[in-house]
């Protein structure tokens, strides 16, 4: 019952799509109904499944390097109350940079390959990474370290043996937040840096279609980008229980 | 080490010795409170523990107690008189396990602190687990374990801390009374085996009796010593004999005494 509820609410979510565009108030070129872009996922399978390739990867290595990034800028920050004051602030602004923005000067360092893109999503996605793991960092109870230093423990040995693993569910906690944003960053990454290649990822392949007004293959392409956020979302529940299972004990479902 | 070791039933009585384990003088702690005003936790304390000793710290709370126990830890400094101690070890009023450590890795922390390495670390812990009844709860999670359990664990990571001094911050507090009953024996065979100086924080007087070579009665904040008793009992004791009841009394009467001359 349970794993059946999701599955409903997308079917009843699906159903009042279909009426709705079945009714006719709308031109399809605006709102597809599902049937039509189950025939465009269908019809055009080998096409999206090589644009989701690209796509597929620089999500994964994108949100694999945000949390690098994010975890050493948090222990950074929780080391240094200087480089606190001095990160947080640019921290948080580079969060309100349209990428729209910097966008040609990324071409213009790096062209039209995966490394622009790569760069986009890092800039989005290692901000949650860098919030939830200073929080996990700062959350170890005061008293854990006084008990530390009475064993003579060094700072390296305080953060290494009750900080670091104390932080590291904070820490993919972050990067499943930055996912949702992360697939986001993927596709404002390919419409932005557009690429003439064939294969150059679901972003830029929504992008021509809206203008060529293949809507419904554009929808399919929004299809696919919503099942990658889902897989990616789980495989990170799952990297979590393995990596960190104190954290979440004797759960059943993933969440 | 061993020399140092005197028999916990007869401390030496000389309040001179030099070479006790643990010797506060006058000691002053102040602290500021939230509106920045200075607030007294203990008022010139004078306290000793020769080495092998148990003494226990009873008082009300608030009376600075842990304030104490962090003192002679070196977690603190006093604003007058001395502290000085061998080498301590604390153990909290929490257990803080680390919840991603089983019983045997968690009671090993402080070896692996000082460097052993896991395998030699664990293999310490572990003949202890065995020798101190534990055997069996090696690899389970400190959410696996019950209250008392995770206490045991707490207590032998001090242990193995290789400290001449442990300080118990109220180690038995969160537990229900059959529990910690069944604690303070075990606490009493585990001192036996491996006998420490041990400065005992609780606000339970009957436990105090029931564990201790000496009893120090603190008043209410700020906290100063108001009577200390020999406890010259034979072990294992048990909280229904006669003279630890008596004790319990002279403790008590102690303690309300300074409690109501605190309020006048």
């Amino acid at each position: 019952m349970r794993r059946l509820a999701p599955l409903a609410l997308v079917l009843a979510l699906v159903g009042a799509w279909e009426l709705y565009a079945d009714l006719g108030s709308t031109s399809a070129y605006v709102l597809p109904a599902p049937h039509t872009v189950a025939a465009a996922l269908w019809d055009n399978a080998g096409f999206l499944a090589a644009n989701l390739v690209p796509t597929a990867e620089e999500v994964a290595l994108g949100i694999a390097l945000a949390l690098v990034l994010g975890f050493a800028l948090a222990v950074l920050v929780h080391f240094s109350a200087t480089l606190r004051r001095a990160v947080y602030p640019l921290a948080v602004g580079s969060q309100a940079i349209p990428i729209a923005v910097i966008a040609p000067l990324l071409v213009f360092w790096w062209g039209f390959g995966v490394l622009p893109k790569l760069v986009v999503i890092v800039l989005i996605c290692f901000f949650p990474v860098l919030v939830t793991t200073v929080d996990g960092l700062r959350a170890v109870d005061g008293d854990q370290i006084k008990l530390l230093r009475t064993f003579d423990a060094t700072r390296w040995q305080a953060f290494r043996f009750a900080e670091l693993p104390a932080a590291l569910p904070a820490a993919l906690s972050g990067a499943r937040i930055a996912l949702a944003v992360g697939v986001i960053g993927a596709y404002i990454a390919e419409s932005q840096t557009a690429t003439s290649g064939a294969h150059a990822g679901l972003g830029h392949e929504i992008e021509a279609d809206l203008t060529a007004l293949q809507t419904p293959r554009a929808y399919a392409a929004a299809v696919l980008l919503f099942a990658l956020a889902i897989a990616c979302f789980y495989a990170l529940s799952l990297a979590e229980r393995k990596l960190a299972p104190w954290a979440h004990p004797s759960r059943g479902e993933a969440t | 080490m061993a020399t140092q070791l005197q028999s916990r039933a007869q401390p030496p009585s000389d309040p001179a010795a030099s070479d006790d384990a643990v010797v506060l003088r006058d000691v002053e702690r102040v602290f500021d409170d939230r509106r920045g005003e200075p607030l007294a936790a203990l008022a010139g304390v004078t306290l000793r523990a020769a080495p092998g000793e148990l003494v226990a710290v009873v008082g009300p709370s608030g009376c600075g107690k842990t304030t104490l126990l962090e003192l002679i830890c070196g977690l603190q400094q006093p604003q007058r008189g001395s502290v000085r101690s061998r080498p301590a070890a604390l153990m909290p009023q929490h257990d803080l396990l680390l919840p991603w450590l089983d019983a045997v890795d968690n009671a090993a922390l402080a070896l692996r602190i000082a460097r052993v390495p896991r395998a030699a670390a664990r293999g310490r812990a572990q003949s202890l687990f065995v020798e101190l009844g534990l055997g069996g709860f090696e690899d389970a999670t400190p959410a696996e374990l019950s209250g008392g359990m995770r206490q045991r664990v707490a207590f032998l990571r001090t242990l193995l801390s290789g400290k001449p001094v442990l300080c118990l911050d109220e180690p038995f507090g969160a537990l229900d009374a059959i529990t910690r009953a069944e604690m303070q024996d075990w606490l009493t065979r585990a001192l036996a085996y491996e006998p420490r100086t041990v400065v005992l924080v609780t606000h339970d007087v009957e436990e105090a009796i029931v564990l201790a070579d000496r009893v120090v009665v603190l008043s209410p904040r700020p906290g100063r010593v108001v009577a200390e008793l020999d406890v010259a009992l034979a072990r294992p004791r048990s909280r229904t004999d006669e003279d630890v009841v008596a004790l319990r009394e002279r403790a008590l009467g102690v303690l309300g005494k300074s409690a109501s001359g605190a309020r006048a």
